[in-house]
C-alpha cells in the first residue's frame, strides 16, 4: 500500500522514488506469487498425472479444496478412500469373475472329461468344444473388462497405478493353461499388497495358481521323490530363474546356475489343488510332499534345511530382503514414476528407503513422491504413456460415464498391448522406445478423433470444455494450433495432442 | 537397447514416397543383403493337418490309419492330385498344380519344431520367436530379420492384421494393413480437416512429430497403391473372402511404390478335431485361390519371391472317433515362388509304420523349421550367414538339401 508522505518540496523527489520502489516491490511480489502459483499449478498437475491414470474434474476439485499434499496422503492410504459406486455397479453385473476360480476350473475340467470318457458323437463333441471355448472367452473378457473398469473408475487411483506396475512386474499371460480363470483373483491379491510389504506381495504371487501355472512351478518335481519316480517327472527351473531374474535380484545380479537349481529344488512340491479336494477345499495353492526334494540345500550361501513348504518361504524372505532386490525394485519404480532413464540419485535414495523399511512400499512411494527428483520440473510431462495409460486417460479426460469398455479393450489390442496378454514374463514396458512408432502414433490420433466424437459414449460427443480443463496447460504451439482449429475439431486435437500422450 | 534411427533420419522428400533411412553402423556390412528379394510368411493357426494336404498316397498305413478321412486314391472320385508318384495334393488345391509343374512350389514334409509342444498357444510362440523352448524372447524372428536388411521404405515390413503379432514384434517399425475387404476403409485421420489439423500439430522435428509424419506417409502410400486396385477390381467379380482380398493387396504393395519386402499373413480355423473333411473343404479353396492370387499379383517379381507357409504343429496320424485328428508333431512346410527349387517334396520321409512315428502317434520332425527359414534368409534374402545367429540364436543349419534356386 502506498504510503502518503506529507513532505516539503525537497522531499517530493524522495517521495516519488520511494513510491516507485514500493510500486516495483508490489509488482515484483505479485510476479513472484504469480509464478509461484503457476509453478504450484503445474506441480499439482504433474503429481496428478503420475499418481493417477489422468486428471478428471473430481480430482481437480479435491485438490483445489484441500491441496496436493492432502491428496497425496490420502492416495497413500487407499483403504480410507470410498470406492466409486460406478465401479461397484460395473463389477457386480459380471458373472464369472464373481465365482470362485476353482469352480470355473472344475467346469472346464469336467467338460474335457466328458470329451474323453463319454464317447461323444461328432455333434456332441462339437458342442462340448464350443462350451469350453465360450467359458474361456467369457472368463477372459470379464477379467479384462474389470481390469479396465478399475483403472477408469476407481477413486483409489494410486492403488490402481501400483496394480499396473506390479502386475507387469509379476506378469502372467492369461491365455496360458487355466490362468484366465485365476487372473482376476491374482490381481486382487496384488491389489491387497500393492502399497504394503514387498515380501508379502512376493509370497502372494509365488503361491498363486496364476503364477504357478504361468511359470510352470506347479509341475516342479524332485525326480527322486515318490511322485517323480512314479510319473517320471523332474525339476522345472522356469519359476526359480524368473523369480530371481525378473521379480527380485535382476539379471545376473549375484546368483549362479547352481542357485537356480537349488531354488528349483526348494520349490518342488509347490502346486495347485485343481479340483478343490485338498486342504480347505478352496482350490488354489497346495503343497504336495510327494513331489518334494527333502534334502538340505545351499541357496545364495544360505543353508536351507530340508523341511517342506517352509523352505520356499525362507527363500522368498531371503530374496525379498536382498540388497540387489532393493536396488532393482527402486530402479523400476523410479523409471515408472520419474523418467525412462531414472536419475541415479533417486534410485540410490529409494534403495536406502526400501532396505531401511524392510520393503515397505508405501514408505518408498512416499519418499519417491516427495523427492527432489520427482518434483523437478525437467521431468514434467516427459513420460510417454503406454497404450493402456493413454486410452484410460482419454476416457477419464472426456469424463465418459458409461464407456464402452469392450471398445477400449479393442483399441488397446490394436495398439499391441492387449490386456493380460503379454507373452513374456517381464511384462509390458513403460518406456517411450517400446511404444512410440509411426503406426502407433497414427492409430492414437485416429482413436483420439473417434473418442472425441463419441465412439465410446454411445455416439455422444465428449465435451470440449471438460477435455480442456482436464488436459490442463498445453504448450504455446499446441495452444496456437488449437485456437485456430474449428470448434468441432478441438476436442479431437486435444485428445490427440502431445500433451495428452505424455504424462 | 539400440533403436533403429528411423525417427532421426533425413527429412521426408517432398512428394517422394521413399524415406532415406539407415544411419546404423551396421549398414556398411549389409552391402550384400538385398532389398529386391521378397518374403511372404503365412501362418495357418490351429495346426493344419498337413498329412491330408500333402498325402503319401502310396503308403498303405495312411489308409489304415484314416479309414474315413483319408483322401481318396489318385484317379478316384475326389482323389488326391498326384505330385511325384508318391505324394499327392488335396484336390481342392488344384489351383496350385500349375505352380508345381513350373517348379515354383515345393514342400518340406515331417518338418516343424525341434521339441514337441502340444499347446497351440505355446507352439505358435516358439515358431514366431524363432527360439523354440525359450519363453522369454522379447522379439520375433521377422523383426530381427528386418533389422538385418538395408532399410528402404516406410512400408518395408507389413503385417496384415490389427495387432502386431509376436513374429513381427521388436524394435524395428512395422506397417500394418487391416485384413479383409475394408483395408482401405477411411480412418478418422483421413478426413482432410482432421488430417490437416494433426499435420500442423505434428509438424515439428521431435520424435512424436516424426513418428506421426512417417505413419501418415506410410498410410498415404498404402492408400494410393490399394485405392487404384480397388477401382479396377470393382468392375469385375467381387473377391471371395478376406484372404483372397489381402493376398491381392500384399502383391500390390510388394510390386508397386510401397516396396514392401516382408509381409506376414495369418489364417485361423484349422484345428480339425471333429469332421476334418468338412473343415478342410471349407477352408482350403480360399487358401488355394488366395495363393494363386498372390502369385499372379507378384508375377513381375516372382523370381525374387519366396512365400513360406507354416503351422505350429501337425496332427495325429490316426483319425480319432469323430472323423477328426488331434494335436500331433511333424507337419508340412510349403514354399512357393520363382526363387524356390520347386517340383519336389523335401525332408526325411520315414514312413508311417508304428516304429517310425513319434510316440507311436505323430509324424516325427526330421527337419527343424529353422533349417528352411535359414536358407530363405541367407540364400534368398542374402543376409550374410555369420549374421544368422542374430535372427535364429543358437541355431546351426546343417543344409541337408537346398530349397532356394
Amino acid at each position: 500500500m502506498l504510503k502518503q508522505v506529507n513532505c516539503k518540496q525537497k522531499n517530493n523527489k524522495l517521495k516519488s522514488w520511494f513510491n516507485i520502489i514500493i510500486l516495483i516491490s508490489i509488482f515484483w511480489l505479485c510476479g513472484v506469487n504469480f509464478a509461484a502459483a503457476n509453478e504450484s499449478l503445474s506441480h499439482q498437475r504433474h503429481v496428478l498425472s503420475r499418481l493417477s491414470f489422468g486428471a478428471n474434474s473430481a480430482e481437480i476439485e479435491q485438490i483445489n479444496k484441500s491441496g496436493i499434499e492432502a491428496y497425496i496422503q490420502s492416495q497413500l492410504k487407499p483403504q480410507t478412500i470410498e470406492e466409486s459406486p460406478l465401479l461397484e455397479d460395473y463389477l457386480v453385473r459380471l458373472d464369472l469373475i464373481n465365482q470362485k476360480p476353482v469352480e470355473l476350473q472344475k467346469k472346464e475340467i469336467s467338460l474335457y472329461q466328458k470329451l474323453r470318457n463319454s464317447n461323444p458323437s461328432a455333434k456332441q463333441e462339437q458342442k462340448i468344444r464350443k462350451d469350453v471355448r465360450n467359458l474361456k472367452t467369457q472368463a477372459m473378457n470379464e477379467a479384462m473388462g474389470a481390469h479396465l473398469a478399475r483403472a477408469i473408475y476407481s477413486n483409489r487411483q494410486l492403488q490402481e497405478v501400483m496394480v499396473d506396475f506390479w502386475f507387469n512386474h509379476f506378469n502372467v499371460d492369461a491365455r496360458k493353461k487355466a490362468v484366465r480363470f485365476w487372473v482376476n483373483d491374482y490381481e486382487e491379491q496384488i491389489r491387497t499388497h500393492a502399497l504394503g510389504n514387498f515380501a508379502d506381495l512376493l509370497l502372494a504371487t509365488a503361491q498363486h495358481p496364476a503364477m504357478l501355472m504361468y511359470l510352470d512351478n506347479y509341475t516342479n518335481t524332485a525326480p527322486q521323490s515318490p511322485a517323480g519316480k512314479k510319473n517320471k517327472q523332474g525339476l522345472n527351473e522356469n519359476y526359480a530363474r524368473e523369480l530371481m531374474e525378473l521379480h527380485t535380484l535382476g539379471v545376473n545380479d549375484g546368483y549362479s546356475q547352481d542357485d537356480i537349481i537349488s531354488l528349483a529344488r526348494i520349490f518342488t512340491g509347490w502346486g495347485i489343488d485343481r479340483e478343490g479336494k485338498q486342504g480347505d477345499g478352496q482350490g488354489g495353492f497346495f503343497f504336495f510332499p510327494r513331489r518334494h526334494d527333502r534334502q538340505d540345500k545351499v541357496f545364495l550361501d544360505y543353508k536351507i534345511k530340508g523341511s517342506g513348504v517352509e523352505e520356499g518361504k525362507q527363500a522368498i524372505e531371503i530374496l525379498a530382503n536382498h540388497p540387489a532386490t532393493a536396488h532393482f525394485i527402486s530402479y523400476k519404480l523410479a523409471q515408472y514414476f520419474v523418467a525412462d532413464i531414472p536419475p541415479e540419485s533417486l534410485v540410490n535414495s529409494l534403495t536406502k528407503q526400501f532396505s531401511n523399511s524392510r520393503g515397505n512400499i508405501k514408505i518408498v512411494l512416499d519418499a519417491l513422491i516427495h523427492s527432489p527428483e520427482f518434483n523437478d520440473p525437467q521431468y514434467y510431462g516427459q513420460k510417454f504413456k503406454t497404450p493402456y495409460q493413454y486410452l484410460v486417460s482419454l476416457v477419464r479426460m472426456g469424463e465418459i460415464e458409461q464407456p464402452e469398455i469392450a471398445r477400449v479393450k479393442g483399441m488397446i489390442g490394436q495398439l499391441s498391448m492387449p490386456v493380460y496378454q503379454c507373452n513374456t514374463p517381464d511384462g509390458y514396458d513403460n518406456v517411450e522406445s517400446a511404444w512410440l512408432n509411426p503406426d502407433a502414433i497414427l492409430r492414437r490420433t485416429s482413436f483420439a478423433t473417434a473418442i472425441s466424437r463419441g465412439v465410446l459414449n454411445r455416439q455422444n460427443s465428449v465435451e470440449t470444455q471438460k477435455i480442456a480443463q482436464n488436459l490442463g496447460e498445453v504448450s504455446t504451439t499446441t495452444k496456437q494450433i488449437i485456437d485456430k482449429t474449428p470448434d468441432k475439431l478441438r476436442a479431437a486435437l486435444m485428445m490427440g495432442s502431445p500433451e495428452a500422450m505424455y504424462r | 537397447m539400440k533403436r533403429r534411427n528411423f525417427l532421426t533420419a533425413a527429412s521426408l522428400a517432398a512428394g517422394g514416397m521413399l524415406l532415406p533411412i539407415g544411419c546404423n553402423s551396421w549398414v556398411s556390412q549389409q552391402a550384400n543383403a538385398s532389398n529386391r528379394k521378397r518374403l511372404v510368411v503365412i501362418f495357418l493357426r490351429g495346426a493344419v493337418d498337413g498329412l491330408n494336404i500333402v498325402v503319401p498316397h502310396q503308403a498303405s498305413e495312411y489308409y489304415e490309419a484314416r479309414p474315413t478321412i483319408a483322401i481318396p486314391y489318385p484317379q478316384e472320385k475326389n482323389g488326391v492330385l498326384d505330385l511325384d508318384g508318391f505324394f499327392g495334393l488335396h484336390p481342392t488345391l488344384k489351383d496350385l498344380l500349375p505352380l508345381w509343374k513350373k517348379k515354383q512350389l515345393a514342400f518340406v514334409h515331417s518338418c516343424g519344431l525341434p521339441i514337441s509342444e502340444r499347446s497351440h498357444f505355446l507352439a505358435q510362440d516358439y515358431v514366431e520367436s524363432g527360439t523354440p523352448g525359450i519363453a522369454n524372447t522379447s522379439d520375433g524372428w521377422m523383426n530381427r530379420l528386418l533389422a538385418q536388411l538395408p532399410s528402404e521404405s516406410l512400408t518395408q515390413a507389413l503385417n496384415v492384421g490389427v495387432t502386431t503379432p509376436y513374429i513381427l514384434k521388436g524394435k524395428m517399425p512395422v506397417a500394418s494393413l487391416k485384413p479383409g475387404k475394408n483395408s482401405v476403409a477411411p480412418i478418422p485421420t483421413d478426413r482432410p480437416g482432421v488430417k490437416a489439423a494433426f499435420g500442423k500439430l505434428y509438424s515439428g522435428t521431435d520424435e512424436l512429430s516424426k513418428a506421426f509424419q512417417a505413419g501418415s506417409k506410410a498410410r498415404e502410400v498404402v492408400l494410393a497403391e490399394l485405392n487404384q486396385e480397388r477401382m479396377m477390381a470393382s468392375r469385375g467379380a467381387t473377391n471371395v473372402n478376406a484372404f483372397v482380398d489381402d493376398a491381392a493387396e500384399v502383391a500390390k504393395l510388394m510390386v508397386g511404390n510401397a516396396k514392401t519386402q516382408l509381409a506376414f499373413m495369418e489364417i485361423g480355423g484349422w484345428d480339425s478335431h471333429v469332421n476334418q473333411d468338412q473343415i478342410l473343404e471349407r477352408q482350403l479353396p480360399s487358401l488355394g485361390t488366395g495363393l494363386a492370387t498372390l502369385i499372379s499379383g507378384l508375377e513381375p517379381i516372382l523370381n525374387d519371391t519366396v512365400v513360406v507357409i507354416v503351422s505350429e504343429f501337425g496332427r495325429t496320424v490316426r483319425e480319432n472317433g469323430n472323423k477328426g485328428t488331434d494335436h500331433g508333431f511333424g507337419n508340412v512346410m510349403w514354399l512357393l515362388g520363382g526363387a524356390v527349387k520347386g517340383g519336389k517334396v523335401y525332408g526325411d520321409w520315414l514312413g508311417l509304420s508304428e516304429s517310425a512315428l513319434y510316440k507311436n502317434r505323430d509324424l516325427p520332425v526330421n527337419t527343424d523349421f529353422r533349417e528352411i527359414l535359414s536358407q530363405v534368409v541367407v540364400n534368398h534374402l542374402n543376409v550374410s550367414s555369420d549374421r544368422l545367429d542374430l535372427i535364429f540364436p543358437d541355431y546351426k543349419p546343417t543344409n541337408p538339401f537346398d530349397v532356394i534356386a
